[in-house]
């Protein structure tokens, strides 16, 4: 053992890690992400890890792994699991060999997604039990006891950590390489009648599934990771609580007056011979939950069931809010409610601060989408068009200025959302932004329904060679994998001329005049037809070319460069445009569009 | 002892360094940390933040409103916008130098930094405003925002560790050819 200072999809990488895992996958997603990176950062060297073309492929080689007697991982967010659920909704049916844990990072807010879903209700509805950890070091410990409760029981189960969790930093202990557990996988045993699903299969196990979970609530309620925190005095008034809101609540709580606290690790199959237990001398009962009201519904059953007369509070009943993420304060505040004690806020007393501007992302300065965006919009300036956006750092072109982005609802969606848009408005000329990855991930389908059922629409492809928002991962474009392999790039462009598409054009959006009269021309040929915009994300390919000057004798001040394409290292000041030369990459936009040519000294990234 | 300690700034400014550099200081010396972050799209010019607890007695790493004894602020804004988390006697060492949302330059936006300035002035007793571009230049080095900010933030003794310890984590985290200038930052003012 050894003290780390880990972040906490570094410390289940690494639980993951000492549990013997074989065999690792996963689609990049916050706040998910950095589980897999580090896997293959501390690789021991026998442990096969890929970042999949997305979360059904991903799911569907750690069963495979899992099926071989491997101990498998599977990561991704949560709206990943939406992905990968067909695979998971089946192979639960099946079970698995060797140890499988689907790790599902949930993000209440939601800060970086699309949905506010919780993975726990997931759980009861796939039927798989659910691991929920409160901080950094229990998720360490308690994706090591997940294996062994997967590979024990049959079943992949989840493990669903929470931003707060999978971001949150901890000095901990973790063991040395050498004291990991070593698996020694059996390998794959034909048995057609175990691993073919048919619904004499499906029957024969789902009633092995129910009996199963249902013992599994007793030996959940012995889990040391559900317990009861005794309080003190004898208190009538109680808490249930879980992950991150454990560590809120007990930081709400005074030092006197302590009522007993219900922790519950395991939401599916709920703890219930435990939650009986606490439950049996209580006259009411808080339940501090974030997303879904899990642990409250499963109280009140429990009520039910055994007629116990307590009286269950939380999100159902207004005592907690409904949605959005909980905070310190928060639960405070909701516990000094429910406990009758006065809310005693810390916060100072202080005036009214002045104005301040809420501060949004944006594209980077230089980032080559804000010029393909700009083309796009120059190009069909005065048409009546649609564009509809997709999942990545190219849903920041929604922002003001640039404003390019009238839908946007999960990733692939738009190119046949674009479809279904023309098909009612044929006089709308209809564009569909997709990212590289993103093609891979979802696009290629969409475009072939679009090409088969005869869309008319443009296809723009906003290639920057990486996973740019989630902190540039290969993908098979990049031709390199996480297990640091050079292989073949899948082309796009060869991808979409073997669907049929003719039209397809690959153009460099930093090439301001091309880029504009490239769209013009495609977006009005018929059928469907794809405009590949191509240069690299400037994070990941810092380019090397020199920064760009506003000559202020030539700078008329028209303020057209800062209010045309809102680049964060453009600044107006006394009456004049400049620019930040700790931002400017170079990318010479600007210079492009200066109505006097006032600007200069940038390069084309070679 | 603990030290509840807010950093803030802008996506991009170099905050997380920063709490990296506080956590591996406090850990050096024995004490448990619990640090949370802003990852993800906020990171791409967004408002950002990290919570950094240090010390004994800490559940979880976020802090609630009116108890950090510490705001270390890359921006004059972004220092206003985290105020409500500081406790009433609480410390703000705060870098002069603004960063202008892109939407007030667009015009859709208000951004008055001298009135952000004159605020804190007005209601933080222990505040440190470093003149940032008058600094940088004279310690020859424009990327050492963050140290410079982190030698302020000892010397409001509001911190919990002496310069010596964030020294050492230097040493333990960057590479040796960056040790002087950010020693010289570390110093600044001293």
């Amino acid at each position: 053992m050894h003290k780390e200072f880990l972040m906490g999809n570094e410390a289940i990488a690494l639980g993951a890690l000492a549990a013997g895992v074989d065999a690792a996958s996963g689609y990049p997603g916050t706040p998910s992400t950095e589980i897999l990176e580090t896997i293959a950062k501390k690789n021991p060297g026998d442990v096969y890890v890929e970042w999949s073309v997305n979360e059904k492929a991903g799911l569907e080689m750690a069963a495979g792994a899992s099926l071989a007697g491997a101990r498998s991982l599977v990561t991704m967010k949560q709206v990943g699991l939406n992905v990968a659920s067909d695979p998971l909704m089946s192979l639960e049916y099946i079970g698995v060999k060797g140890g499988m844990v689907i790790v599902v990072a949930d993000d209440p807010g939601p800060i970086s997604s699309q949905t506010e879903q919780d993975t726990r209700t997931f759980g009861m509805y796939s039927k798989l039990p659910v691991f929920d950890p409160s901080s950094v070091h229990e998720a360490y410990e308690m994706i090591q006891e997940a294996f062994d409760f997967s590979e024990k029981y049959h079943t992949p189960v989840f493990f669903r950590p929470t931003t707060r969790v999978d971001h949150g930093y901890e000095s901990i202990d973790v063991k040395e390489p050498s004291e990991y557990y070593q698996t020694k996988p059996e390998g794959f045993v034909k048995d057609a009648s175990k691993w073919v699903i048919f619904p004499r299969l499906s029957v024969k196990n789902h009633a092995l599934i129910e009996k199963r979970n249902a013992d599994l609530t007793k030996v959940f309620s012995e889990y040391k990771r559900n317990f009861v925190k005794k309080g003190i005095g004898n208190r009538k008034k109680a808490i249930a609580t879980h992950g991150i809101n454990y560590e809120y609540t007990l930081d709400a709580i005074g030092d006197s007056e302590v009522p007993d606290i219900l922790r519950v690790a395991t939401p599916f199959p709920f703890p219930e011979e435990l939650a009986v237990e606490f439950l049996k001398d209580k006259e009411e009962v808080l339940c501090i939950e974030e997303l879904d009201p899990v642990i409250e519904r499963n109280l009140i059953f429990i009520c039910g069931k055994y007629g116990l007369n307590v009286k269950i509070r939380g999100k159902l009943t207004g005592h907690v809010k409904p949605s959005g993420e909980n905070s310190v304060d928060s639960v405070k505040e909701d516990i000094a409610k429910f406990l009758g004690t006065g809310a005693a806020s810390d916060e100072a007393r202080r005036d009214d601060p002045p104005e301040l501007a809420v501060r949004p992302p944006v594209l980077c300065a230089g980032c080559p989408h804000r010029a393909s965006f700009y083309a796009v919009k120059q190009a069909m300036k005065g048409r009546k068009t649609i564009y509809c956006g997709d999942i990545g750092c190219y849903t920041l072109g929604n922002a003001h200025p640039l404003d390019m982005t009238d839908t946007c609802l999960c990733m692939g969606a738009g190119i046949n959302m674009a479809q279904g848009l023309n098909r009612m408005e044929p006089d709308t000329k209809a564009f569909a932004f997709v990212g590289d990855s993103t093609f891979f991930a979802s696009g290629i389908t969409g475009t072939i329904n679009a090409f088969y059922n005869q869309a008319d629409m443009t296809l723009v492809v906003l290639d920057n060679s990486t996973t740019a928002m989630t902190g540039h991962q290969p993908h098979p474009g990049t031709g390199h994998t996480l297990m640091g392999d050079v292989v073949d790039k899948v082309s796009i462009e060869k991808i979409l001329r073997a669907i049929g598409l003719t039209t397809v054009e690959t153009v460099d959006p930093l090439d301001f005049d091309t880029a504009v009269e490239t769209v013009k021309r495609v977006a009005d040929e018929p059928g469907i037809k794809a405009i590949i915009f191509k240069s690299p994300c400037i994070v990941k390919f810092k380019p090397k070319s020199g920064q760009s000057h506003i000559d202020p004798e030539k700078c008329i001040g028209c303020k057209r460069c800062i209010n045309e394409l809102g680049c964060p290292a453009l600044i107006f000041k006394g009456g004049k445009a400049s620019i930040d030369e700790t931002l400017c990459t170079g990318c010479t936009l600007c210079e492009q569009i200066c109505p006097v040519q006032a600007i200069s000294g940038g390069g084309h990234n070679e | 002892m603990s030290k509840s300690i807010i950093l803030c700034g802008v996506g991009g400014q170099g905050t997380i360094l920063a709490s990296k550099l506080i956590a591996a200081a406090a850990m050096k010396r024995g004490m448990h940390v619990e640090t949370a972050e802003t990852i993800g799209m906020a990171q791409r010019g967004g408002s950002v933040f990290s919570h950094v607890k240090i010390g004994d007695g800490i559940n979880g790493p976020l802090i609630g409103k009116g108890q950090a004894d510490l705001i270390i602020a890359f921006e004059p804004g972004e220092a206003v916008r985290q105020l409500p988390f500081l406790k009433k006697d609480g410390a703000v060492v705060v870098s002069r130098r603004p960063v202008e949302p892109v939407s007030a330059m667009i015009g859709i936006a208000e951004y008055n930094d001298q009135a952000q300035i004159d605020y804190l002035k007005k209601e933080v007793a222990n505040l440190t405003v470093i003149e940032t571009d008058e600094a940088l230049e004279k310690i020859g080095n424009s990327k050492v925002l963050n140290v410079l900010l982190l030698g302020a933030a000892v010397r409001s003794g509001e911190l919990g560790l002496e310069t010596d310890d964030i020294e050492t984590a230097i040493h333990d985290r960057l590479p040796e050819k960056l040790w002087e200038v950010n020693e010289r930052a570390l110093n600044y003012g001293n």
